[in-house]
């Protein structure tokens, strides 16, 4: 069991009187690429910030590579950031720029060149050597803002947004290739974003945090099918949540009374206790085809055509303030107004139990 | 009735324009001047009194001094104007608004009253009448020009690019010099030109605060209690001259900056 690159101990952070980050604890493994995802707010980017040195935390501590790295500054640590305006030397070209971090190491000129020429084309941008960075688009800014990172070789990268500022289309294009570097030069990534699909394209590691906590880490598939709290369901991919209360265990099997019936679970809860059932949208089942947990009916209100697929929503007969979010197959033949009768696969509900 | 209009608002212009540049006009029209008075009928164009006041030992010595006080006491207010704009940028100061506002103070008090004021201060501090006093009297006019036009200029945009030269290894003294310093170049170079333009044609401070070596604009006025004569038409004429390069000068940098 070799030791964590980074360690971070019960840190809490307080900017007045406002408590942002609370007794955060967070283990990432050398050549890891871990998200921290949450909305804004949540105390990601502050989580960063402490990593980069910026920020000292009011307490806890930081260990890098078995260092405490607490309240040493951003110049000092083995640490690079990306910043999410990219935070370019507007007078300086972009070899200049990417060779930035070697020059304040007292790297000679000629080695420098040669080594922000590599870095470029690490990144696929050998040409633009000599150009400033005005003359570059967003995208290709961040790419000299990860190779001027990356240059130095620190132990960890840390990425604010990085993506945030780029269209859609090359967003996914940046993110693909950002997964492929990262695999090539095998330095520890740890990358903020609010983007779900983003964290599950790209984390090894995911750490979901809502309100200073971390709410759920683990592989993303991981968290995406067994989400740990009601926050990490619903933020993490949609669900339709149901409230219910134990009424029955045993044989290691509970009954959960619900508003829309009955359902047994393969599990033993103690009985009298509130829970909440989560089901993604796949796993519903709306119409004749019934799977092994039934729902009750509801009525469609809407359904959005995707391409691949129709995201439908139905608000339930028996409890009207219970909505439904499925997803069918584009074939699907439901329309609003249409009432039908929901169903699941007993397995694929989500036991939540906060 | 249109017609009128226009040709009223033709001859406004045509006077509010008069009434600016007609002195300077007739400055340095005489200033050509070939006969020694410098009124009407023009005799010239002649050179010989631009001649004569670069002859003049006591005119081009006083010229130089002017340069040089106006050259160093710009570098210096500009270079605390730029540290004082830093500092308020950057760091949470108690006070911070009353404190610049301080700074900034100067700026709405004539300079009879700074003059005076240095002249009570440098008499009670023996520090004699000099070029020195003089010089630094225009500092302390200039400071709070150079900090209001650096800070104006100092963003938020640039707070991470300074980040990352710290992250990426820079000592602070480095991240001033290769990263704010050039960013700032702009503003750094119009607050420069700005104060040079005040500190080159300032007379009263200048007067109250320099005994034997003095300035030009001093000079000018020793010159000018002798009478009128095309020579001073002439050095009048130079000083304009330059003048107008300065306030070009700051022009093209503001300029430029906001190209950028």
């Amino acid at each position: 069991m070799t030791a964590p690159l980074v360690d971070i101990s019960s840190v809490s952070h307080r900017f007045g009187q406002q408590t942002v980050l609370k007794n955060v604890s967070l283990r990432i493994e050398p050549g890891s690429y871990t998200i921290l995802l949450g909305p804004s707010g949540s105390g990601k980017t502050t989580l960063l910030s402490i990593l980069g040195g910026f920020v000292t935390p009011s307490e806890g501590k930081v260990f890098i590579r078995g260092e405490d790295c607490t309240s040493v500054p951003p110049a000092k640590r083995p640490t690079t950031t990306v910043f999410q305006d990219y935070a370019l030397f507007p007078h300086m070209s972009v070899g200049s720029n990417v060779g930035f971090g070697l020059r304040m190491q007292g790297v000679d000129a000629a080695t420098r060149g040669a080594r922000a020429r590599e870095a470029l084309a690490l990144v696929g941008l050998a040409a633009a050597f000599d150009k400033k960075p005005h003359q570059l688009s967003g995208g290709q800014r961040q790419r000299v803002a990860l190779a001027r990172a990356l240059v130095i070789e620190p132990a960890v990268l840390l990425l604010d947004e990085p993506l945030g500022a780029l269209d859609l289309k090359l967003r996914r294009q940046m993110q693909d290739e950002l997964k492929a570097i990262q695999k090539r030069v095998g330095t520890a990534f740890i990358h903020v974003t609010h983007d779900q699909e983003e964290a599950m394209a790209l984390a090894d590691h995911c750490v979901v945090m809502n309100d200073g906590r971390i709410e759920d880490e683990g592989p993303p598939e991981r968290v995406y099918a067994r989400p740990a709290t009601r926050f990490s369901a619903t933020f993490m991919g949609e669900s339709t949540i149901l409230a219910g209360t134990v009424t029955e265990a045993k044989n290691r099997t509970s009954a959960v009374a619900t508003a829309v019936g009955q359902v047994s679970l393969p599990c033993a809860l103690p009985v009298g206790s509130a829970v909440a059932l989560a089901i993604r949208p796949e796993h519903l089942v709306l119409g004749a085809t019934a799977g092994t947990a039934r729902l009750g009916t509801a009525r469609v209100s809407d359904v959005v055509f995707q391409g691949s697929f129709k995201r439908v929503l139905a608000a339930s007969v028996e409890d009207p303030s219970l909505q439904f979010i499925a997803r069918l197959p584009a074939t699907a033949t439901v329309r609003p107004g249409d009432t039908v009768a929901v169903s699941c696969d007993t397995d694929e509900i989500i036991l939540l139990t906060d | 009735m249109r017609q009128i209009v226009r040709v009223a608002s033709w001859l406004y212009a045509l006077a509010v324009y008069g009434f600016i540049f007609l002195p300077v006009v007739v400055l340095v029209l005489f200033s050509l001047q070939a006969t020694s008075f410098p009124i009407p009928p023009f005799t010239g164009p002649s050179l010989r009194w631009y001649d004569a006041v670069l002859s003049d030992p006591r005119l081009t010595s006083a010229l130089v001094n002017s340069l040089l006080v106006a050259s160093i006491s710009s570098l210096t207010a500009v270079t605390l104007g730029f540290l004082s704009a830093w500092v308020f940028a950057r760091f949470v100061l108690p006070g911070s608004g009353l404190l610049r506002g301080l700074i900034t103070l100067p700026l709405t008090v004539s300079y009879l009253i700074i003059g005076m004021g240095l002249l009570v201060l440098f008499n009670w501090a023996g520090v004699p009448k000099s070029l020195l006093a003089a010089g630094i009297g225009h500092v302390v006019i200039n400071l709070p020009l150079c900090f209001a036009i650096i800070y104006s200029q100092m963003g938020d945009h640039q707070i991470n690019i300074e980040r990352a030269a710290r992250d990426l290894g820079a000592p602070e003294w480095k991240v001033l010099l290769l990263i704010t310093v050039p960013v700032m170049a702009p503003a750094i170079f119009a607050g420069f030109f700005l104060s040079m333009t005040f500190s080159w044609d300032e007379f009263v401070i200048s007067f109250l605060l320099t005994r034997f070596d003095t300035t030009l604009p001093v000079e000018i006025w020793n010159l000018l209690r002798s009478g009128l004569n095309p020579k001073t038409n002439a050095v009048g004429s130079l000083v304009f001259a330059v003048s107008i390069i300065l306030v070009v000068l700051f022009e093209l940098t503001l300029l430029r900056r906001r190209k950028a």
